[in-house]
């Protein structure tokens, strides 16, 4: 009939009909059983690997916490290294022993409160460089007395201070001198070399492909090597440039022949539509750069940019090959201690502790980075 | 035969906002426009409409430099376009453009869209370039949404910003590159309403656009093109009731079909 609106062949549906009875899902569905069913066992290869991989935590795991925990040697009364080479287990009473040669190299052993405060003064910079809110031009004014502070502390000489000369300084304050330094100063002309590299100036373009690809074809070791060794070679007689310089500047480069094509690929990323609304507003290209395009592109290039720094971070380690003593080779220098020798677990193992430590901490916060500037962009 | 390549005369004693003289461009072998002459008086809106590939946009997008033309002339306010920035950033501060795909700036507010050119290229301060801003947004009726991302916005929105974005520069030409084009059908008439009102105002507008109620309702002259030549021109109502081409009527019948 035209009023029953139902289909045909289909009883029409009740409107009073009660909405069917809520029932609890079945027990093993829910819950930490239910997990553990859904994604651990919930078919035979998973299920295999799934015994495989427990087998394996049952064979290394215990040993590995009997060695790392339960049967090390804690620093303490009477402790020595006989006491390590007795027991089974590591040894922390060596780091104990050692940590001051591992942490500050060979600076002097009195004065080792200077790099320490350096340490915590490069941890405070970078901690309120973190902020957002505190992005203005005086945070540049900051780290510029904050690099005079680390100067005057490390090398002395003034304000009663003792001088240290700089091949004295290694450890971790050295580390993070040369990687903070590096990334530094690498960055705005990273900046300034993917935008050459995109120019349509063709000498600006040439000069910057040409820059890339030199410093990116050959290792770090032989950057380091060519700016220590060979680049004298080229000065008068008498010219000496300070090593530790030369291994900043070599830092310097590469890491800005990397960084320029990371930043690279950001700019690429941009559509044409905001170069060309930034065109038809009439804003100059250092305007549109500036304000339009770098933005976004530094934005979306957050992790192969931070990706790029925990690498570099780590590859400072390389400078022991002009004779500097970062952190990994102060570790090292610690083993060669006569009565310590042998203990390289533990020396690598906290060496490995703190530069974890350092690279976590870049990782997440650049999570948080992304998080905050997405914020505008979701509905 | 059809009045290509003639001048249409503007009205006696209105002065000529935008010249283009026997302009020809190209894409590589491509040749994209072939001798446009084109007279736009002040105060005159214009549409342009034809099949895609015939060069409209690229016409349109010539005139604020965001395309360089080859050969021929382009004087937009008296300022001629050639190869001399300083003409190119004068013309683009009195031109303003709109696009089938709004490009606003997604990391900045609303606000920030609209008060950004005003702050930096007419060196107006911010409170001044704010109230200017609020005052467009007002009128594109979105006051609102002053402090919202473009994300956040529909893309009638967006495209409303859009146009406030470009007239806080107070611009004496505005150009639209189909601005509906990217729009769901609700969204269009806010839009259309919006340029309706500009075009009441007595804006010199140039619009390319696929929207025929648009341009029977505003136009003083609708243009089509084809192939990188303007085929026909006339006033709305003699367009579209008497095309003299044959193509210009292949093509109304097209798109007035459905």
């Amino acid at each position: 009939m035209a009023d029953n609106l139902s289909i045909q062949g289909h009883a029409p549906v009740s409107e009073s009909a009660s909405p069917a009875e809520m029932v609890k899902p079945p027990a093993l569905a829910l819950g930490p059983l239910g997990w553990v069913r859904a994604n651990l066992f919930n078919n035979w290869f998973n299920s295999i690997l799934t015994i495989l991989i427990l087998w394996l935590a049952y064979k290394v795991i215990p040993p590995l916490l009997d060695w790392l925990v339960f049967n090390s040697v804690l620093p303490g009364e009477g402790v020595t290294n006989q006491t390590c080479r007795a027991s089974g287990g590591a040894c922390w009473a060596f780091i104990h022993e050692k940590y001051r040669l591992i942490l500050f190299g060979l600076y002097p052993y009195e004065e080792q409160w200077r790099p320490i405060l350096v340490v915590l003064l490069i941890i405070g910079l970078l901690g309120v460089s973190c902020n957002r809110n505190f992005w203005r031009p005086w945070l540049l004014g900051l780290w510029a007395v904050g690099g005079l502070v680390v100067a005057t502390l490390m090398w002395g000489g003034i304000l009663g201070l003792p001088f240290v000369p700089n091949n004295l300084w290694g450890g971790l304050p050295l580390t993070l001198i040369l990687s903070v330094v590096g990334l530094v100063v690498a960055f705005p002309l990273s900046i300034m070399l993917a935008l050459g590299r995109r120019s349509d100036l063709p000498i600006v373009k040439s000069l910057c492909v040409t820059y890339i690809e030199l410093i990116r074809g050959v290792p770090l070791i032989t950057v380091l090597f060519m700016a220590s060794v060979m680049f004298p070679l080229f000065l008068p007689t008498g010219v000496t440039i300070d090593k530790l310089l030369r291994a900043q500047i070599g830092l310097i480069l590469f890491a800005s022949a990397y960084l320029a094509e990371v930043i690279r690929g950001g700019l690429q990323a941009i559509p044409k539509g905001q170069y060309e609304a930034a065109d038809s507003l009439g804003l100059s290209y250092w305007q549109k750069t500036g304000k339009i395009i770098l933005p976004q592109a530094l934005s979306i290039t957050i992790p192969p940019l931070v990706n790029t720094f925990i690498g570099f971070f780590k590859d400072t380690s390389l400078v022991i090959i002009i004779g500097l003593f970062d952190l990994m080779s102060a570790s090292k220098a610690a083993l060669t201690d006569p009565a310590w020798r042998g203990f390289y677990k533990e020396s690598y193992l906290f060496v490995a502790f703190i530069y974890f430590i350092f690279c976590f901490f870049m990782s997440k916060y650049s999570q948080w980075l992304e998080v905050q500037l997405h914020r505008g962009h979701k509905r | 035969m059809s009045d290509t390549n003639r001048t249409v005369a503007p009205r006696p004693g209105d002065e000529v906002a935008i010249e283009l003289n026997d302009v020809h461009k190209w894409y590589g072998e491509f040749h994209v426009l072939k001798g446009i002459n084109l007279s736009v008086a002040r105060g005159e809106r214009i549409v342009i409409c034809g099949p895609s590939g015939s060069g409209k946009s690229t016409l349109i997008r010539c005139i604020n430099r965001l395309e360089e033309h080859q050969r021929g002339k382009i004087v937009v306010d008296g300022v001629e376009l050639t190869n001399n920035l300083k003409n190119i950033d004068a013309v683009r501060r009195d031109v303003g453009m709109v696009f089938q795909h709004f490009n606003l700036f997604p990391h900045l507010t609303v606000l920030e869209n609209c008060t950004l050119a005003p702050i930096w290229v007419r060196k107006m301060p911010k409170a001044q370039a704010e109230e200017i801003a609020m005052k467009y947004l007002k009128r594109v009726r979105i006051p609102d949404q002053a402090n919202k991302y473009p994300g956040q916005l529909s893309g009638g929105q967006q495209q409303r910003v859009a146009i406030a974005r470009s007239l806080c520069m107070n611009p004496k030409v505005m150009l639209f590159d189909e601005p509906t084009s990217a729009l769901d059908p609700e969204m269009i008439k806010e839009v259309l309403d919006v340029m309706i009102g500009l075009a009441n105002e007595g804006m010199t507008m140039i619009c390319v656009t696929h929207e025929m109620g648009f341009a029977r309702t505003v136009a003083n002259r609708v243009i089509f093109m084809d192939r990188g030549e303007i085929v026909e021109q006339n006033e709305p109502l003699e367009f579209f009731n008497n095309p003299q081409s044959e193509r210009t009527k292949l093509f109304l019948s097209q798109i007035l079909a459905h």
